[in-house]
Parts: C-alpha cells; sequence; structure tokens
C-alpha cells in the first residue's frame, strides 16, 4: 500500500495564517503562550509585529481579540479547545458573539486525539458550546486540505467563526483537483443506499475507511463529510436520509452538544428516523497515545465499522 | 467648555438617569449618578467624537466596562446629540435600542457591547492595541467600577496593558466605595487600588473628588501627557450623587424611584440646574 500523506490540522492551520498574512495586513493572530503547539509559530516567525502573545491569559486574550475587531481588523485568536471555548466561553458568548465581532477562533487540541496530556486538555465539549451562541459558525475540518480552506473561507467571511483543529496527524483525504470549500455546505463522499454515515473532522477518514469494511458484509453506506458543523447544511442530509431510512453520526466530540445532536435536530424535526450517535459517551478521556485512544473510544475505522453494521442490523 | 457648562451638562444628564431608570421601574442610578462628572468631561471635552458621525474611524473609543451604568452612558450621548433624549424613556422596554446593558449593534455611539464585568477593560485594550498596530492616533477610555474591579481579568488586561506600554489608553475606575452588597472594603476589598495599577507598570492618578471638574481636568490632561505607558485615574466619588436620598446608599445600585422619589430627585435636580443658570 502507498504511503499515505498525514498532517495535523493545527501545522495547516498555522500555515493557512502565513499564505492569508502575505496578502492581508489586516490580519493579526493572537496567542496565549501556546504558539509552538497551536502552530502560530510559524506566523509569528513570518510576521513578528503582527503576531500577539497576550500571555496565559486567555479570557482577557478573547476581549483584546474583541476590541482589536471592533477597530477593522480581523484577529486570529488561537489557544487549545478547551481554553478557547471551555475558559473563555463566556467571553466568546458577551465580547464577541452578543456584538457579532469579526473575530475568528482557531481552537487546536481538540478532542481525545490530544493524547497523552490526559482529560483535562481533551476537550470535547467545544462543538457543543460554540453551537448555542447566535450567529457563530462553526466549521471542524477533516484534513490538511479542508483546514486550509476553512481558514482562507473563515477570513473571507464577516461574523464570528470558531475552527477546530486538531494535535494528530491524520490522513489528507481531500487532496483532489476537484475539492470546494464552501461554508455551511456538506460534502458527499460516498454513495450509498443502506445507511448514511455523518461525519466531521477526523471522523471522516475513518468513516471513509468503515465504509470499506461494510461494503466487504454487503452494507452500502453513505458517507457525508459535514465540516460546517453550524449552520448545519440540513439538504445534503436530509436527501441522504429519504434514500437510507437511518444515520450514523461519528465525531470526536461528546455524543452530548455536537454533531450527532445537531443531526438529531435537524430530523426530529423535518424528517424523524433512527439515529445511532457515535462519540466520546458522556466520560472524560484520559492519557495514552492518540491513537491508542481513539482506538478504545471507537472513534477509529474498526469502532464505525462496528457499531454501524450493529445498528443496521445485518 | 467652561467648567460652568460642564456643570449643566452633568446635571441634565443626571435628569436622563433619573427620568430613564423611573421609566424602566429598573436599572443602576447610582453608578451611573457617580460617574456624571466623568462621562461629561469625557463626551463633552475630551474625546474626539462626533455625533453625527458616530462610526467615524479616527474617534476616540470609549468603553463602558462598568455595562449597569448603562443610564449614564445613554443620557450624555443623548444630550450629546447621538439620539432624541425623548428616548431614555424608552430605557430596558421590548423593541427600545436602550438595552439594559450597553450595545453595539443596537446604539449610536456605543463603541462596544458590555455589562458582564470585567470583559469590557480587554476589549478596550484590545482597540489600544489595534491604534498602536497601525499607527492610528485615536485614544481609548474605559470605565470600570471599584466592584468590578474584583473580577480576575481586569488584572489580566491590566498586565497586558502595562506590559505592551499602552499610552493611550485610560483606565478610570469609578471609586464611589460601594457595591451590591455594601462597602467594597467588607464585601472582598480591593484597596489599595492605585498601589495594584502602578505594580501594573500604569500611571496612577488619585483623583479626591471626582465630582469636581477642576481635578478631572487636570487627571485627564496629565493623562494624555502620559508617555510610555497606560494611565489609571482612580476617581473617588460618591454614589447616588445629586440625588439627597441615593447619596451614599448602596441600596440604590440596582434599584428605580418610585413615582414621589422621582419627583423628589427631578425637584433638586430642577434647583440645582436653577441654581447654576444663576452663576
Amino acid at each position: 500500500m502507498p504511503e499515505v500523506k498525514k498532517i495535523a490540522t493545527r501545522d495547516s492551520y498555522g500555515n493557512a495564517l502565513v499564505e492569508l498574512g502575505k496578502d492581508h495586513d489586516n490580519l493579526v493572530v493572537l496567542d496565549a503562550d501556546l504558539a509552538a503547539a497551536t502552530k502560530t509559530g510559524v506566523f509569528k516567525k513570518e510576521f513578528p509585529e503582527r503576531h500577539i502573545d497576550c500571555g496565559i491569559a486567555e479570557c482577557n486574550m478573547m476581549g483584546i481579540a474583541a476590541g482589536i475587531a471592533a477597530t477593522g481588523k480581523v484577529p486570529f485568536v488561537s489557544s487549545f479547545a478547551m481554553f478557547a471555548a471551555g475558559r473563555a466561553f463566556e467571553q466568546v458568548r458577551n465580547s464577541v458573539g452578543y456584538p457579532h465581532l469579526n473575530v475568528k477562533i482557531g481552537a487546536t487540541h481538540a478532542g481525545i486525539s490530544v493524547g497523552e496530556d490526559g482529560a483535562t486538555h481533551q476537550c470535547n465539549e467545544d462543538i457543543a458550546l460554540m453551537r448555542t451562541i447566535p450567529g457563530m459558525t462553526v466549521i471542524n475540518p477533516s484534513d490538511d486540505v479542508e483546514a486550509k480552506a476553512a481558514v482562507k473561507a473563515a477570513y473571507e467571511m464577516d461574523g464570528p467563526v470558531y475552527l477546530r483543529f486538531g494535535r494528530l496527524a491524520v490522513p489528507v483525504i481531500n487532496d483532489k483537483p476537484d475539492y470546494k470549500f464552501e461554508v455551511g455546505k456538506g460534502v458527499l463522499l460516498k454513495e450509498g443506499t443502506d445507511v448514511t454515515i455523518v461525519a466531521t473532522g477526523l471522523c471522516v477518514g475513518a468513516a471513509l475507511e468503515a465504509a470499506e469494511k461494510l461494503a466487504a458484509d454487503g452494507i452500502n453506506a453513505e458517507v457525508i463529510n459535514i465540516h460546517t458543523i453550524k449552520p448545519l447544511d440540513e439538504e445534503i442530509i436530509l436527501n441522504s436520509v429519504k434514500k437510507t431510512g437511518k444515520v450514523v453520526t461519528a465525531e470526536e466530540h461528546s455524543v452530548i452538544g455536537g454533531l450527532g445532536s445537531a443531526v438529531c435536530d435537524c430530523l426530529c424535526d423535518k424528517n424523524p428516523a433512527p439515529v445511532f450517535k457515535i462519540g466520546v459517551n458522556d466520560v472524560y478521556g484520559e492519557s495514552g497515545p492518540a491513537v491508542k485512544l481513539l482506538e478504545k473510544y471507537g472513534l477509529d475505522a474498526q469502532g464505525i465499522y462496528e457499531k454501524t453494521k450493529g445498528f443496521v442490523g445485518k | 467648555m467652561e467648567n460652568l457648562e460642564l456643570q449643566k451638562n452633568a446635571n441634565e444628564i443626571r435628569k436622563g438617569i433619573v427620568t430613564a431608570v423611573h421609566a424602566a421601574k429598573a436599572g443602576h442610578p447610582g453608578g451611573s449618578l457617580s460617574a456624571a462628572e466623568t462621562f461629561t468631561y469625557l463626551y463633552f471635552e475630551e474625546m474626539n467624537i462626533d455625533p453625527k458621525d458616530p462610526k467615524k474611524a479616527d474617534r476616540d473609543r470609549f468603553v463602558l466596562s462598568k455595562g449597569h451604568t448603562a443610564p449614564g452612558l445613554y443620557s450624555t450621548l443623548a444630550n450629546r446629540g447621538f439620539f432624541p433624549v425623548e428616548d431614555l424613556k424608552t430605557l430596558r422596554q421590548i423593541g427600545s435600542h436602550l438595552q439594559g446593558h450597553p450595545c453595539i449593534q443596537h446604539t449610536p455611539g456605543i463603541d462596544m457591547s458590555s455589562g458582564s464585568l470585567g470583559q469590557g477593560i480587554s476589549a478596550a485594550v484590545g482597540m489600544a492595541l489595534s491604534a498602536k498596530l497601525s499607527n492610528d492616533n485615536y485614544r481609548v477610555y474605559t470605565l470600570l467600577g471599584d466592584g468590578e474591579i474584583q473580577e480576575g481579568q481586569v488584572w489580566e488586561a491590566a498586565m497586558f496593558a502595562g506590559h505592551r506600554k499602552l499610552d493611550n489608553l485610560v483606565v478610570i475606575v469609578d471609586n464611589n466605595g460601594l457595591q451590591i452588597d455594601g462597602k467594597i472594603d467588607d464585601v472582598c476589598s480591593p484597596y489599595p487600588i492605585d498601589d495594584k495599577f502602578k505594580a501594573f507598570n500604569f500611571h496612577v492618578i488619585n483623583v479626591a473628588d471626582g465630582n469636581d471638574f477642576d481635578q478631572l481636568r487636570a487627571a485627564f490632561k496629565e493623562a494624555k501627557e502620559t508617555k510610555g505607558m497606560p494611565t489609571a485615574i482612580v476617581m473617588k466619588t460618591v454614589k447616588g450623587k445629586g440625588v439627597s436620598y441615593m447619596e451614599n446608599q448602596a441600596g440604590w445600585h440596582g434599584k428605580a424611584p418610585n413615582d414621589e422619589e422621582y419627583k423628589t430627585a427631578m425637584e433638586e435636580l430642577e434647583k440645582a440646574g436653577e441654581a447654576l443658570c444663576q452663576k
């Protein structure tokens, strides 16, 4: 088998910022003593005067970003998901969301694939928190190609955006000439008739692999990549469910409040159908190598395969 | 503007505060009244602003970090011509542009939404930093309550502003000594306020009477002349100033006067206004 190219989406974030920074003088990057980890360090090297290290004070950093945005510049405020969405939640809600300021939040180290640092740093709640904020766009890219496109799209649009990135290097799956990123538009990656697998983030690649395993068992799964959790592309999900009749959601996030919940919100309103939610089942994570954790928590291809097979019942 | 004119404006602003809160049957008169002179000085003398062009790019910015004293800011903006004084009677009503706490999306002249304590100062710091990044000359003012500075975020912001030497930033603390639960030094003392800001590399100015325009004029002049560090002005004020029964009463932090109390307050303010006109 050829070697699969793997890149962590946090690297994509840093690299995309450098690209954008070359063309746009009004782009400012903020970090809270994590530039080496969030990968904004590459931007700092290129544009030191536009990289603001706020020290370990995320709540203040979020407010500074709001103030910068209020003067017309475009701040990308960077930290781990735990601190950007968690610690600074109320600052995001009141200082960024309520005034609908043009702040872009680059949250890295989301989910359990943080790995060895363990539960305190593994944020499985950020999508739930961010999607409750009116006017907030929530994007969880699946690979390097999509992450870079998402950062650029976030810059181009007006209003607050939450961008979710991972620490773990993940396979590049969107490196195709016809790949196109559009905020709020899901991507149909594989057509199928028996079940719809709606996945986001690093679970998208795993879902594609799972679909291959399911095919070997005679289950023809449709795979949809939902990179934008809010606003949700309801049309692509509803069209698929009309065909398959049942849905599996897969995300590296709590089963409470994330993609699975967003899909259920849509379906119970517009087309009730059975849904099985794959995610972190209302527990904290733990320390361990990221790949092993994904395996243990059933978020890898094997886990998605087994749960989908059980759900479809073939 | 002469002090007498400023005093007249401050008195009109006080009438607007009391009228708005009375009409709303809710709101925060105490801390609005204590800061009436600060609001007046900023909007009628100090700041580069234009009521006809509230968003002009080179304007000075103001962030009301103690956002609950919105009636003070609204009355100031109305009296300065940003919107009709009549609007003050719609405070806190459904459909009004005058929300319980300031909102950038609703009200002309508001530079930042605020009200969740401790957050406004960070936004003000962000604005001041932004000016430095693009070599703009505007200045940024933010007003905090002395109870508000119990919030940890205030000191995160202060540390950053001092570190970045933001000499285009003026942090004003309305030191009226009272918060909802009582005296600030009984609840959880923030004193010494001046030494704390000094420790965060601010130039600190203590104003003995923050309801006196001579002292305000001197303080803001000194702040403007201060280079290489941000300025903190600690204003000793009287909560509820100008309405006799509200003065120095924590109970008037967030309570509206009833009809009778309103009448008394307006009579006192009318008298004060007449006295100023005879000067």
